[in-house]
């Protein structure tokens, strides 16, 4: 008591003393304290989701223009032999022709106006699509000659014009797209050539040149994420565990054993980029193992992830009540029984989660992998690029959001909000396969 | 059946915890069929030297012990010795009920699957039924030997680890306060339960209350501040002690 009010004997317990007020007082101020500080940081995630999916869920829609392109076969194949060689020797310059006229003939079929020419016209098509065309015409050979109707991708502006976010008033000094051709994209939508659907490239395609943010996908970079996840998996829980236990079942307590144990908790506080140059100068420099490979991107974030799972099994380990290791003990068991039988199932889903938390975490760096070159410039797709495995170039998943923020054209800007959404359902889904396993293995002693 | 033998013999016992001398030069002799009480105030040492008599201790790195503690004439403390195979010979009962989060079979069937006692599954059955009926316990649980060990009342918990020490087949029974976590009627249970576990193993006890001793032990020995002060027939220690410091704990007047 710092000041002396005297307890009045016989006072009435109906009237409160101002005592009693002010302590009420001071609750009730401090209830409210937290609730708008919760107030708060849930407006702060409600802003921070709604920005993310306002932005990036145009990223998995996208324009096509659906087209009947006649495979002219003295285009492709002048000879008329259907040799297989013969036709690869045309390149997509070969191709581009074919695309303009079929562009040209929609336009006359369905009688729309337009003073562009045939090239211009064209130009509302992606600058993939020869490819698309050729590698069509490559694997079917036999259907030289035919109209075979394609879809194809329509070029970033006209993506963007659909989705609102190239508008006419503002493409002045823009030489991609003109007023006229968005003339002309309002009378194909209206005719239903040109039209915007899911777009399942974005998920499982590869990352395309700066000329054709249309194509870009996250596919690739998620096989890398993945490979690098499996990596991490397959070394830090291993390593991280048995040190844990070894730290915190067998070894002596001394003073080597605490310095351990203070470094071992600075090392989770150590920025992450200096485990990105740590890894340059050891597992690339020195140890000469590729750049860009998932493999060293693993054995990085191995390092970074080390820390994290150590101390949280050590945590866990420590949850356990010592009677049940005396109870062990007690009847003949070893301490690496006691530790195996009895300590480990009790800790087992907070080291589940710790791991789980560990490899969220190791997904979503970027530094490290910037430094080591995980940013791997894939563009073909999957299975191709899979193909190689842990020891091929490739990139990851944050490393790619990265990469298309840091692009020009303001089409990447939306991918890059289209893979954060990604990037966080993964991080969300791997959090609730934590809670899932420790309501699951959860055991009460 | 009542051979006296000497089972254990302490000699010269000096427990350090660190800086603290916590048994001072304890000499004491346990012998087989025999219930022997250890009592004394809080912190005397009492359960210091008891867990000293299986080296469970060990566990405690600060923990240093010197003397002789001869079981069976040979010397615990003899650096031949594994701990685990002595830990076999000489089981324990802890102060709090601390059965394993598994099935009341898997509780008394650990001891004896970890040191190989059965060949087969019935084996394992029979060696289980064994130990808890003498642990007083299979009648109350025959028909769920499958439900968590946690799932039973503090007594039958307590029962149960007694069931699961005696499994083993020790020599020796080590109990650390077994009654203090129970109630009137099953301290009752564990009591009668002691004195049928004299017939087959040497059994120490430590033991907070006097009435618990006098009831259940032949030999007391009481400790006070780390020193063993008097060590005798039971009936002895609480008709007429000899020493000035035990008559003034058993009556009350210190501890």
């Amino acid at each position: 008591m710092s000041d002396h009010i005297p307890r009045q004997h016989g006072a009435s317990l109906l009237t409160k003393t101002a005592r009693t007020k002010k302590r009420n007082a001071a609750e009730t101020r401090f209830k409210a304290y937290g609730i708008v500080a919760i107030s708060i940081s849930l407006l702060m995630l409600l802003v921070l989701v709604t920005t993310i999916f306002s932005k990036g869920l145009g990223a998995y829609q996208q324009t096509f223009i659906t087209l009947q392109v006649e495979l002219l076969e003295k285009k492709l194949d002048k000879k008329g032999n259907r040799n297989l060689a013969d036709i690869k020797k045309v390149s997509t310059f070969g191709y581009a022709p074919l695309i303009k006229s079929a562009v040209a003939a929609k336009v006359e079929e369905l009688g729309i106006e337009s003073g562009l020419k045939t090239k211009q016209m064209a130009g509302i098509v992606s600058k993939g699509a020869a490819a698309q065309l050729r590698d069509y015409v490559i694997a079917h050979p036999e259907r030289i000659g035919d109209t075979v109707e394609f879809r194809f991708l329509a070029s970033s502006r006209v993506d963007g014009y659909l989705k609102g976010r190239v508008h006419r008033d503002r493409i002045g000094n823009d030489k991609n797209i003109s007023p006229e051709q968005l003339d002309l994209v309002d009378g194909l939508m209206a005719a239903g050539v040109v039209n915007k659907t899911f777009n399942i490239d974005f998920i499982i395609g590869a990352d395309a040149s700066d000329q054709r943010p249309e194509a870009a996908g996250m596919g690739v970079s998620m096989l890398g994420s993945l490979s690098m996840m499996l990596v991490v998996l397959a070394l830090s829980l291993p390593i991280g565990v048995g040190a844990s236990i070894y730290l915190e079942e067998f070894a002596p307590k001394n003073w080597l054993t605490d310095i351990i144990e203070v470094n071992i908790s600075n090392l989770a506080a150590v920025p992450s980029i200096v485990y990105g140059i740590l890894g340059l100068a050891v597992f690339i420099n020195y140890m000469h193992m590729p750049m860009s490979a998932p493999l060293v991107g693993g054995l990085v974030l191995t390092l970074m992830t080390l820390p994290t799972i150590i101390i949280s099994t050590r945590a866990a380990l420590k949850a356990v009540p010592p009677s049940l290791r005396d109870a062990a003990l007690g009847v003949g068991a070893s301490r690496m029984q006691a530790v195996f039988h009895h300590v480990l199932p009790l800790a087992a889903p907070g080291i589940l989660t710790g791991t789980i938390i560990g490899l969220a975490q190791a997904l979503g760096e970027t530094a490290p992998l910037l430094l080591i070159g995980m940013v791997g410039y894939i563009a073909s797709n999957a299975p191709d690029s899979i193909a190689s495995g842990l020891l091929s170039p490739n990139s990851a998943m944050p490393a790619q959001i990265y990469e298309w923020a840091k692009r020009a054209d303001p089409a990447f800007y939306e991918r890059a909000w289209g893979g954060i959404i990604l990037l966080l359902f993964f991080l969300v889904a791997m959090n609730t396969v934590a809670v899932i396993l420790r309501r699951r293995f959860e055991r009460r002693w | 059946m009542d051979r006296h033998d000497i089972k254990i013999a302490a000699s010269n016992v000096q427990v350090h915890y660190g800086e603290t001398h916590a048994i001072k030069d304890v000499n004491v002799e346990i012998s087989d069929n025999t219930v022997t009480a250890f009592i004394g105030p809080s912190g005397c040492g009492k359960s210091t030297f008891l867990r000293c008599l299986n080296r469970m201790n060990d566990t405690i790195q600060t923990c240093k012990v010197k003397g002789n503690i001869l079981l069976d004439g040979e010397n615990i403390y003899d650096k031949r010795v594994d701990p685990v195979q002595l830990r076999a010979k000489v089981g324990m009962v802890f102060q709090k009920p601390n059965p394993f989060p598994k099935s009341i079979f898997d509780n008394v069937a650990y001891g004896p699957k970890i040191h190989g006692m059965a060949r087969d599954k019935y084996e394992l059955e029979e060696i289980v039924e064994k130990a808890l009926r003498r642990a007083a316990l299979w009648e109350e649980v025959k028909d769920r030997l499958n439900a968590p060990g946690t799932g039973l009342s503090g007594g039958q918990q307590q029962r149960l680890c007694i069931a699961r020490a005696v499994a083993t087949e020790p020599e020796v029974l080590l109990m650390d306060e077994p009654c203090s976590a129970l109630d009137p009627i099953a301290t009752a249970q564990v009591e009668e339960l002691i004195d049928d576990l004299r017939q087959r193993f040497s059994v120490v006890i430590v033991t907070h209350s006097m009435q618990q001793a006098a009831r259940v032990s032949q030999k007391t020995a009481f400790f006070h501040l780390g020193n063993l002060v008097e060590f005798g027939e039971t009936g002895q220690i609480f008709t007429n002690p000899k020493d000035p410091r035990t008559e003034s704990y058993i009556t009350g007047r210190i501890g």
